[in-house]
């Protein structure tokens, strides 16, 4: 042995690291839920194909791709912006699920006149339900320091049971022969569609809150704030940040993001309320935040690949008859992946000439 | 009393599977490694638990694979938290992610198909007791399994030199390596073991519970038990308390939608999380308030003898 192994710490990353290493995590992960898929009998080629040929193939697809990406990009704004202050909210599906509950309540007890109306009380109606669930973390967090990872999972299953009790209860669509689903929303509670596509007003309210988010972030005080706790919470509360506050505050306006993308997933999209209408978007919302190592811009991007992810899932779906369950397992890999390839964004591996003795 | 035993005796029942996984937690926190991926590990332990039940008709081998099933989907974890130095909630969510989707990708063909499983054996004797003859004494044989391993575990962390080590690499891995022992190994080791313990708790539910496999199958229960051993303050003792709480939480749940109140099903279904958070609530008020609860000081915190300060 002529040569040793060295392990050096990193302590500046430059561009290569930023942009370019998770391209390659992602390449590689899609290798591995490759190697996985073959395990599990099913063919990586065909199904990558299928995936990639149903997504990006036609103008249809590539519109489906954006229809997936924007609440996604929606509930990927409201993680990163807990994440960015290092407060772990798990919780986007529930909040994401109370949103849309909020909002069908506003279109079932509103008189259903002018469109501009019924939407922004639809909107208003989400956001308060969704920064209502985050709240409760949030204020537990900040009062008694209970641990948001469960709370706001918890609560998870309690918005999707809560909305489901309405959805086979009181909801309940009465001509839709047994089947649990709302009544149709009137026209005026629907956003309106762009090109003739399933595209819906949700894709301009997911530009804006990139834009907004990443404007709080770097431009006011709030955001100079997250950033200063995210960064180092003691020396923060030196500087006289008050954390309790913060958290409580962050967790609304988090809940509140993830409620809007049920509603514009609801009022855009489905036009009703049914079980199971998030296949996990919450969820997949983390990913996309951890992923875009929470940059706004990176939030965008990965929410189309990941859009693109799950519009192939579909296709593969009917194709191939694999469950959405694949996506997931790709998912898992890719995080898996990412998180394995920061080792050499932390460490240096030098391939040192070992001294003579 | 006699309206509470079978109320009881089904709490230990379905609060077992929680058991198994909040034990294999709370070794995996002891040593300072946080998996997140309890949910995903159960899956996959009641998936690969079932299938090799189903093809063999042996359960025990079916628990055995289960158990190896999570140490290798933990060994990964392991792997991102201790040697790469990841950001264990992340890995962990990973984990949870990867074995729903990979649990219910391979499990698809075995929906609908039964197994005979674990079948109650009563203990001799033992079950003759009044009382908590049938509540603790008459069930399947992973019951009484879960029963040794709480007494064992009991005895290993806080009798050994074994579990002295343990307990010493969750509160400082420095210590650790200056005694000669590789703290990275340490956490290797009770981050898989503790996995394989979840998985089966996974296996449990699809051998024991409801003798067949379903997609999502544990519902939640994996996160539970990531919530229990906060209750459980990292000790045995108190996990089996709180397993038994939340099992007869799920319990008397069913009991009262069976009986057929008017009260809708989705709010009863909604108990056990949100029960869960009162616990959560409860526990971290009184530890507001100054009472002791020893976490392991180095839980979460990744350690790399080349950067020991």
């Amino acid at each position: 042995m002529r040569y040793r192994i060295v392990l050096r710490r990193r302590y500046k990353t430059g561009v290569f690291f930023e942009g370019i290493l998770p391209v390659i995590s992602i390449i590689a992960a899609l290798l591995f839920a490759g190697g996985a898929l073959l395990l599990f009998g099913v063919s990586p080629l065909a199904a990558y194909r299928a995936m990639f040929r149903g997504a990006l193939g036609s103008g249809y697809g590539l519109s489906e791709v954006i229809v997936k990406a924007i609440p996604l990009v929606i509930s990927g704004v409201a993680v990163a912006l807990a994440f960015r202050m290092k407060v772990w909210n798990i919780g986007a599906e529930g909040q994401i699920y109370l949103g849309a509950l909020a909002s069908a309540a506003a279109v079932r007890f509103l008189p259903s006149g002018n469109q501009v109306v019924m939407l922004l009380a639809m909107t208003a109606a989400a956001i308060i339900a969704g920064g209502a669930w985050g709240y409760i973390a949030g204020f537990l967090k900040s009062r008694w320091n209970v641990n948001e990872v469960i709370t706001t999972l918890m609560l998870n299953y309690v918005g999707i049971h809560l909305a489901d009790h309405f959805i086979y209860g009181p909801w309940r669509d009465p001509s839709s022969l047994g089947f649990p689903m709302t009544p149709p929303f009137p026209p005026s509670a629907r956003l309106p569609l762009f090109f003739g596509t399933r595209v819906h007003l949700g894709v301009l309210a997911a530009v804006l809150l990139v834009l907004l988010f990443r404007l709080v972030i770097r431009w006011t005080r709030w955001g100079f704030e997250i950033r200063a706790i995210g960064d180092n919470p003691r020396a923060a509360e030196y500087a006289g940040i008050n954390y309790g506050r913060n958290v409580a505050l962050l967790m609304f306006i988090s809940g509140a993001i993830a409620g809007l993308a049920g509603m514009t997933e609801i009022a855009g999209l489905q036009g009703r309320l049914q079980p199971g209408f998030s296949p996990g978007y919450g969820y997949t919302a983390i990913i996309v935040a951890w992923l875009a190592r929470l940059n706004p811009w990176g939030i965008m991007m990965v929410s189309f690949f990941m859009g693109v992810l799950l519009v192939g899932g579909d296709t593969i779906q009917v194709i191939m008859r694999l469950p959405l369950a694949s996506v997931q397992v790709i998912q898992g890999c890719i995080l898996f992946s990412v998180l394995g390839f920061e080792f050499f964004r932390n460490y240096k591996v030098l391939l040192l000439r070992r001294e003579r003795e | 009393m006699d309206v509470l035993i079978p109320v009881m005796a089904a709490a230990v029942r379905s609060g077992t599977p929680i058991l198994y996984a909040t034990l294999g937690e709370i070794l995996t926190e002891r040593s300072g490694v946080q998996n997140l991926g309890l949910e995903g590990l159960m899956l996959m332990g009641a998936f690969s638990g079932f299938s090799v039940t189903y093809s063999t008709g042996d359960p025990w081998l079916g628990v055995l694979t289960a158990f190896f099933v999570g140490v290798a989907i933990s060994a990964v974890h392991a792997f991102l938290s201790v040697s790469v130095g990841a950001n264990q909630v992340v890995s962990g969510l990973a984990v949870t992610m990867f074995g729903t989707g990979a649990s219910s990708l391979l499990g698809r063909k075995m929906i609908g198909l039964t197994v005979k499983g674990f079948g109650k054996v009563p203990v001799p004797l033992l079950s003759e007791i009044p009382v908590a003859g049938p509540v603790l004494f008459d069930h399947d044989p992973l019951v009484y399994i879960s029963y040794g391993l709480v007494l064992f575990l009991l005895w290993f962390i806080f009798r050994t030199r074994q579990g002295l080590n343990l307990r010493a690499v969750g509160e400082s891995p420095v210590v650790v390596d200056a005694m000669g022992l590789s703290a990275a190994r340490l956490r290797y080791l009770y981050t898989m073991i503790g996995g394989g313990m979840a998985a089966v708790g996974g296996a449990y539910l699809s051998l024991a519970y409801t003798k067949m496999w379903g997609e999502g199958m544990s519902a939640g229960r994996g996160w539970i038990a990531v919530a229990l051993v906060i209750f459980a303050v990292w000790h045995p003792a108190r996990a089996v308390l709180g397993a038994y709480l939340f099992g007869g939480v799920g319990a008397m749940q069913l009991r009262i939608q069976a009986a057929g109140t008017s009260f809708p099903a989705p709010i009863m279904m909604m108990m056990p999380y949100l029960f869960t958070i009162l616990v959560l609530l409860v526990i971290s008020v009184k530890k507001g308030k100054g009472i002791l609860i020893d976490a392991p000081g180095a839980l979460g915190v990744p350690y790399s003898r080349e950067e020991r300060t």
